[in-house]
């Protein structure tokens, strides 16, 4: 137990940089997904194919072909990427670990969105049809919010499998959580507790995310609950 | 090479969907049941597992447990050395892991059942488990068929982590390529490719073999 005390503070250290690379990539990743979803839903075949593949390749192959393609891969093209000046990015192992895992959530993030821009009910997009709304002020008005609400819960799975996922980071040499773990367990010999206490950390932030989901959920769904009176009292009502 | 590492990939796959269909239906037996001790035991297992990235579990497995049980042995006076086999660490890492998942799968396609009919099969003076072989696992199957396919996509898009610990699948397979002809990005993307052709091959498994389940349903 004593090596779990002596390596915590770097553990937790650790945890910052899981938790740092897991929002950017997140954020990043539903700046783009938007559009792709929109890509995706559209009917023009030139539009909606490259968004498939895109979405299909990232969804059908391992994250961590996508971590080692990008970390890797990009060595083979070293000098292509020197004369556009990129190399220093793809040198460095942080921005490949968040450059796949943006793309990765983008591609996951784009296809819950379709599924929620695909379920919202036909009544509503043609009530605001014949209201005169068209295009982008339909979209922006009542496809996109509804899609939006209908998308949270697959959403939160998808930040969840995300912030999890980046433990794959330290195998390309970063010392996220997983890859501080990995470091203390081989110099304290304290292999399982260690590693337990890891999980454990992963577990607190697991549950803490979807904790917050849970009260985003409920606040952006409160016009669908019955209304609460708080000022009169329930029975005074019924009498 | 990578035909070598795709064969060890499906294998690997294959056991683990084997031994997770098995810990998912032992799992949602655990969550229905009225037993105390087995509900919270199934309910620790699944939130435990969810909360945790497989990549650690299988350092936990792969590194730990040895340790564990050679702490423990020595405790007791015995002086033993464990060596788990990737193989074996890699298909019970997974298995467990994915067994989390199936049992919330099973969990509510047992739930999907119509009460009725059970009630029906009792009324029939059926067994219990004569209710459950006649009535609940042939429906079951059915309903559980959709999760269980998603369960296999990602389980086999999770075995590139063995490679982690050595077993010489495709993903590592194409590592060791990819070191030795200095030519990582074209392994890496054969590798990426073959682990697409699997996807797809299994999205159109599953419509065929759903389509085949549901060939005795009557459809709106």
């Amino acid at each position: 137990m004593d090596a779990v005390w002596k390596y915590l503070p770097k553990m937790l250290e650790g945890a910052m940089v899981t938790v740092e690379i897991t929002a950017i990539s997140v954020l990043i990743g539903l700046i783009f997904a938007i559009p792709m979803a929109l890509l995706r839903v559209s009917r023009n075949p030139l539009l909606w194919g490259p968004a498939y593949g895109f979405i299909l390749y990232f969804r059908g192959t391992p994250l961590l072909v996508q971590i080692f393609l990008i970390y890797y891969g990009s060595g083979q093209f070293r000098v292509e990427l020197e004369a556009l000046g990129l190399w220093a990015f793809f040198r460095e192992a942080w921005f490949c670990a968040v450059l796949s895992l943006t793309l990765n959530t983008t591609a996951y993030t784009a296809e819950i969105l379709r599924g929620s821009i695909r379920s919202v009910p036909h009544g509503e997009v043609e009530a605001a049809r014949s209201c005169g709304m068209m295009g982008w002020l339909l979209y922006r008005r009542i496809i996109l919010p509804k899609a939006f609400r209908l998308a949270l819960p697959a959403y939160s799975n998808e930040v969840v499998f995300l912030f999890q996922a980046t433990s794959l980071v330290s195998i390309i040499s970063l010392m996220d959580l997983t890859g501080v773990a990995r470091v203390a367990a081989a110099r304290s010999f304290a292999i399982y507790e260690i590693y337990i206490a890891a999980g454990a950390i992963y577990l607190i932030v697991t549950y803490g995310i979807l904790y917050i989901f849970k009260k985003v959920e409920f606040r952006l769904s409160g016009h669908l609950r019955e209304r609460v009176d708080n000022d009169l009292p329930v029975t005074t009502v019924l009498r | 090479m990578l035909w070598d590492g795709l064969q060890l990939t499906l294998a690997v796959g294959v056991c683990a969907l084997v031994l997770a269909m098995l810990m998912g239906l032992i799992g949602a037996w655990g969550k229905l049941s009225r037993n105390v001790v087995a509900r919270t035991a199934a309910n620790t297992y699944t939130t435990v597992i969810r909360g945790v990235p497989e990549l650690l579990l299988l350092l936990i497995v792969y590194y730990g447990t040895p340790t564990l049980i050679q702490d423990v042995a020595e405790g007791m006076g015995y002086d033993i050395i464990i060596d788990v086999n990737p193989f074996i660490a890699g298909v019970m890492t997974l298995g467990f892991i994915y067994g989390a998942f199936s049992t919330e799968v099973f969990r509510g396609a047992i739930l999907a059942v119509p009460k009725g009919q059970i009630e029906a099969a009792y009324a029939a003076g059926m067994s219990r488990i004569q209710m459950v072989r006649r009535i609940l696992l042939p429906q079951v199957w059915r309903f559980a068929l959709p999760g269980l396919g998603n369960v296999w996509m990602v389980l086999i898009k999770a075995t590139a982590l063995i490679s982690v610990i050595q077993l010489p699948e495709l993903m590592r397979n194409a590592y060791l390529g990819a070191g030795n002809t200095k030519l990582p990005f074209t392994f890496y993307f054969a590798a990426s490719l073959i682990y697409l052709g699997i996807t797809i091959a299994s999205m159109l498994g599953q419509q065929r073999i759903e389509a085949w389940a549901r060939r005795g349903v009557r459809e709106a």
